[in-house]
């Protein structure tokens, strides 16, 4: 009775201690990991916007909320505001194409639709500035579409250095981004819905309204936040093809960090790009509650 | 069912839109004249020229070194906390945590770390940038190892526990096995991201030892030249063979287990 007592407590601490060491084993190493070099860095670089700015550069731990205020002067609100209308085109355009095509591969045959779907990853392997610097020879003065219109007697234009470079640019960057989510929602879809709502009398544009679009908006969603943030937070595409002003957020940190060298200012820049993260997280995890 | 004609427009607009300036680059790239945007005939001296950058060179060995040091430090932390998470946690918060490189805009990861990095008092190099590699990397090894931890049966692993085994043997002779496939898909992914990765390097890095994403960088920044598109037709080769091999590897591997 005794003896089975003890023996009952010890491997009751036993498979404690073994799970307390499974913890420490597996979880410890990564954890560590990403404390020291993900929330620490981040939690550093979000607390700067609080201080004041060094004279020479660096940071003066004094709170201060100037930096805030200087967030909302018109000078570098436009450019925030630029920047989510830029992204905005961008996610808008890239779905317009994007969910055609989602459905489209969603309804070929087994063996095309990974072929369709490798050729719309494909160029996303390739390096991202690569992807860029094709457009410049596409879309500069001397370039080839410049090249195909002087042959049709038209031109020559100015692609390059304004928006609408920019834009395509983004979207030419993430649209399969877009694509994979859509492709995913459309291909879980029940095609009987589709039909039962054929069946009842509605046109195809009726039933894509009301059956299809609903029961794929979680992936619609998805697909607009994947192309939405990393558009949003650019420094590279408005450089390259924008002309090197600072006309995005992601300049504008960019520059506040490596040129201005204002940190505090860039962390709050920061904080407005992490700020509208946020709320698009929350709107996505809505949307994925409803459906 | 009827498929919609008149979505076929956009469909290949898509798949013209995306290939377009590839095939323009790989043509360009065997132009024996000097102007990026008119063909006059077939030569090989751009890829000569690159031969001869040693810039590019350079670049390319930094990158290689980052690549496989961020893989093999962000696979084994990326694996262990992958089980971890799924065995060991029931926490919401921590999987957050674990996903959270994955979300979060390489901008700000990358000047957060350059913060820290100057807290410290560290100097930046090659070791830098590794470091950082290895953060967006163990998220993406830990997101597909734990993809893979879902389908694989506990059963099995309940048995060697049951049977005596600590949670170290548990996990040599029954987990890691059964995960191979998607440690290696995770391995790969995260090597991947670490050869095309700019912004992130282009904060961590010295200007003495700049990757070749940083390279091509001030390449183009400079001006157009052919021997970027012969950089980039070897790129695209290279990438898009990884591409099919890993898709065949991952299905060879998931046939093997």
């Amino acid at each position: 009775m005794t003896r089975s007592t003890v023996s009952g407590a010890t491997a009751i601490s036993r498979s404690r201690r073994s799970r307390v060491l499974g913890r420490l084993v597996f979880l410890g190493p990564g954890l560590t990991y990403l404390i020291v070099l993900l929330l620490i860095p981040l939690v550093l670089v979000l607390s700067y916007a609080f201080f004041r700015r060094g004279r020479f550069g660096g940071v003066i731990y004094e709170l201060t909320g100037e930096n805030f205020t200087r967030l909302v002067d018109p000078l570098y609100l436009d450019v925030v505001l630029g920047s989510l209308k830029l992204a905005t085109a961008a996610t808008l355009i890239a779905l317009l194409f994007g969910y055609p095509t989602a459905y489209l591969i969603a309804r070929l045959p087994a063996k095309w639709k990974t072929i369709a779907l490798i050729a719309i990853v494909l160029p996303f392997w390739t390096n991202f500035l690569i992807r860029i610097y094709a457009w410049i020879v596409l879309l500069s003065g001397p370039g080839l579409v410049n090249t195909l219109l002087g042959k049709l007697g038209l031109g020559p234009f100015e692609f390059l250095y304004n928006d609408g470079a920019i834009v395509t640019g983004l979207i030419y960057s993430y649209l399969p981004l877009m694509v994979l989510p859509l492709y995913a929602a459309i291909e879980k879809l029940d095609p009987q819905l589709r039909e039962a709502s054929a069946n009842l009398g509605a046109k195809p544009a009726r039933t894509f309204v009301s059956v299809t679009l609903p029961l794929t908006l979680p992936g619609v969603i998805t697909g607009c936040m994947f192309v939405f943030v990393p558009s949003f937070g650019n420094f590279v595409i408005p450089e390259l093809l924008g002309g090197g002003r600072s006309i995005m957020v992601g300049n504008l940190i960019r520059d506040q960090f490596l040129t201005a060298r204002d940190w505090p200012f860039g962390a709050t820049l920061a904080m407005a790009l992490i700020a509208v993260l946020i709320v698009l997280l929350l709107l996505q995890a809505w949307s994925a509650r409803r459906a | 069912m009827r498929k919609p004609r008149l979505l076929y427009v956009p469909f290949w607009a898509t798949y013209v839109f995306l290939y377009t300036p590839i095939v323009v680059l790989v043509v360009m790239s065997f132009n024996a004249g000097k102007s990026p945007y008119n063909f006059e005939g077939l030569s090989l001296k751009w890829y000569g020229k690159l031969a001869g950058n040693a810039t590019v060179r350079e670049g390319l060995v930094n990158t290689l070194i980052v690549a496989v040091g961020s893989t093999v430090l962000a696979t084994v932390l990326g694996t262990l906390l992958a089980v971890g998470l799924a065995r060991h946690s029931r926490s919401r918060l921590l999987d957050g945590l674990g996903v959270l490189p994955a979300i979060l805009p390489d901008l700000v990861l990358a000047i957060g770390l350059l913060v820290f990095y100057s807290t410290v008092k560290m100097t930046l190099g090659l070791h830098s940038v590794l470091l950082a590699h290895t953060v967006f990397g163990m998220a993406f090894v830990t997101a597909v190892v734990r993809t893979r931890l879902t389908h694989t049966d506990t059963s099995l692993e309940e048995a060697s526990r049951d049977l005596g085994g600590t949670p170290v043997t548990t996990f040599v002779r029954i987990t890691l096995p059964q995960l191979m496939p998607g440690i290696t898909a995770g391995a790969l992914l995260a090597f991947t991201l670490s050869v095309d990765e700019f912004v992130i390097a282009f904060f961590t890095a010295a200007p003495t030892t700049p990757t070749l994403p940083i390279v091509i960088y001030s390449m183009v920044r400079f001006g157009v030249t052919p021997e970027i598109n012969a950089l980039a037709t070897l790129l695209l080769v290279v990438s898009f063979t990884v591409v099919i091999v890993a898709q065949r590897v991952t299905r060879l591997t998931e046939s093997l287990s």
